[in-house]
């Protein structure tokens, strides 16, 4: 059975799923941003909410402005354009992490788990920044991708009760980041001392599918600098587009 | 200036319509179970539709009031009682301050809801009052309301004008095989032929796994195809019919997480989310299959109606007041 992509398939009566393959694929997930961000420039009344995944794209409408066929209408159309990628719209938001042992006590797991020094670990995870293909499990938990297949660690046999919000982990060949205190089986291998969930902000979470996350070893002193900066609400993060 | 939870019931929480526009985040929409109890009881009381009420479950809880308001009570029966004597649901009823209104254990339905004239004084979190319990979010500090609690309203209302002719009947919530309709998709290409049909046309039970999150039934397994019940993790719509390998549906609800790796086998249409919504176990179910267009005529059919009745309310309200105001 082969399935033609980009499909438009009806999800309820007030949203709809567009599937741009059945892969995890970057290129896949550029291109399914670029209908979003060319969808709201478009700004098209009706259309609610957008909730990127890996390869497809919840789209939320309103069935008493928009019905069903109009709203495939608006989809063929802005599909037979040809997408830009979101390439053009590179933003990458650096995030400090302490990966001392204190902060990251399974740093040590890995490092020996791929036969390398601990620094080399830190290097390798500040080597390059992390595709964000989409947020959730809960808010602001990224699903990146990209990580160096020497780091890759299989995850803890038994998840954590408690992680600090903000630990950084590498689960398998995924790395990511917990926004929130919760619960984990990821190997966590350091800690970034600002909030990266924090609904007061008109931006409660600094980052979004499509960005960047680019990781920078902090030292255990700029951690506690760092941590006082932002909870006196002064930090921002340095983004580059 | 409000109310006083001298109970506050088994799980008692602030809702509104829900936190949208940040699903794209992860943040979860929650908001009220059982919209249409939700639209009834603001439209009664002059609210917009988008207001905040106080939803409750089980055993409700009880409330004194520090000022007079009005108040109506709509969603599941809970034996509302204000000083010890019955008080009508789906309709607007004036209290007094120093009143006590106490809800009892469910008898029918599974949400109730009160909505407050001038609404609930509590902050809006990222354009919502919604709580969000898991991320202690919104409401009153994030969390469920407990014994003591105060909330405030936003403005006083003694009374509202026509109140003999604020109340509707209360809707059906259907019988003994209560049937919902649903739209196919977006995995239904993953089910054999005759999973499909075991699902169309076999009876479904409401079990006791059910929370603000998920319904999960119970009934005929429902087969997967070669293509298997895992998908990569994609978006969630309210009402979603998830179907794992176990091939037990699973109903997402208002505090459902934004993404998810199990095969949507159809979607409840949103008339009929408040149906499920107030089932419990072991209440049987039955899908029914719909159109998208026929989902959408019926949802606007619904709209229409409290379009008119809104309209009704307001259109009397404004006569009423130009009255008033030539009397005087």
């Amino acid at each position: 059975m082969s399935i033609e992509y980009p499909r438009i398939l009806p999800t309820g009566d007030r949203a709809l799923t567009v599937e741009f393959g059945n892969e995890i694929d970057e290129h896949i997930n550029a291109r399914l941003m670029g209908l979003i961000n060319h969808l709201s420039d478009e700004r098209i009344k009706g259309i609610e909410e957008f909730v990127p995944s890996f390869r497809a794209v919840l789209i939320h409408y309103n069935p008493a402005i928009l019905t069903y066929s109009a709203m495939e209408k608006i989809l063929k159309k802005a599909l037979e354009v040809p997408i830009r990628e979101n390439s053009h719209r590179k933003r990458i938001v650096k995030i400090p992490v302490c990966y001392d042992k204190q902060y990251g006590p399974d740093i040590e797991d890995v490092a020996k788990h791929a036969g390398i020094s601990v620094e080399e670990v830190i290097k390798i995870h500040t080597a390059t920044p992390y595709l964000v293909y989409m947020l959730g499990f809960q808010p602001g938990f990224p699903y990146l991708g990209g990580l160096d297949e020497r780091i890759h660690t299989p995850r803890l046999e038994t998840p954590r009760i408690k992680l600090e919000a903000g630990s950084v982990g590498i689960g398998g060949g995924q790395t990511g980041l917990y926004p929130m205190e919760s619960p984990g089986g990821w190997r966590i291998i350091g800690v970034t001392p600002v909030r990266c969930y924090n609904p007061e902000k008109d931006k409660p979470i600094p980052y979004m599918a499509g960005d960047h996350i680019k990781f920078e070893s902090i030292t255990k002193e700029e951690f506690d600098e760092l941590r006082r900066l932002d909870l006196s609400g002064g930090y921002e993060f340095e983004v580059t587009e | 200036m409000g109310i006083v939870f001298n109970k506050g019931g088994i799980f008692t929480t602030v809702q509104d319509y829900g936190r949208m526009g940040y699903q794209n985040l992860g943040f979860h929409v929650c908001g009220v179970m059982d919209r249409h109890a939700y639209w009834a009881a603001n439209l009664l009381v002059d609210n917009t539709d988008r207001e905040a009420v106080i939803e409750f479950t089980i055993s409700g809880p009880t409330l004194y009031f520090t000022s007079d308001t009005v108040i109506c009570i709509t969603g599941g029966d809970f034996d509302p009682k204000i000083n010890g004597e019955a008080v009508p649901m789906y309709a607007a009823i004036k209290v007094q301050k120093g009143d006590e209104l106490e809800m009892g254990f469910c008898k029918s339905g599974t949400w109730g809801y009160v909505a407050f004239a001038g609404g609930l004084d509590v902050p809006q979190v990222m354009g919502s009052r919604s709580t969000d319990i898991k991320c202690r979010l919104g409401g009153l500090e994030g969390r469920q309301i407990k014994d003591g609690d105060e909330i405030h309203f936003l403005s006083s209302v003694k009374t509202l004008p026509l109140m003999g002719q604020r109340r509707i009947e209360r809707p059906d919530y259907g019988g003994d095989v209560v049937e919902l309709r649903v739209t196919m998709g977006p995995q239904d290409d993953h089910f054999t032929e005759k999973g499909i049909r075991t699902f169309l046309e076999s009876e479904y039970t409401v079990t006791s796994q059910c929370d603000r999150m998920g319904y999960r039934l119970e009934g005929d397994v429902i087969e997967h195809n070669e293509l298997g019940a895992d998908i990569i993790s994609d978006g969630i719509a309210k009402g979603a019919i998830q179907v794992p390998s176990s091939g037990q549906p699973i109903i997402m609800m208002s505090d459902r997480q934004t993404l998810g790796g199990y095969t949507k086998i159809a979607n409840v249409i949103s008339v009929d989310l408040s149906k499920i919504a107030q089932c419990k176990y072991p209440q049987k179910v039955r899908f029914t299959k719909v159109s998208v267009e026929e989902a959408q005529r019926i949802y606007m059919m619904e709209r229409e109606r409290f379009r008119l009745l809104n309209e009704r309310f307001i259109k009397r309200s404004f006569i009423h007041r130009l009255f008033n105001h030539w009397k005087n």
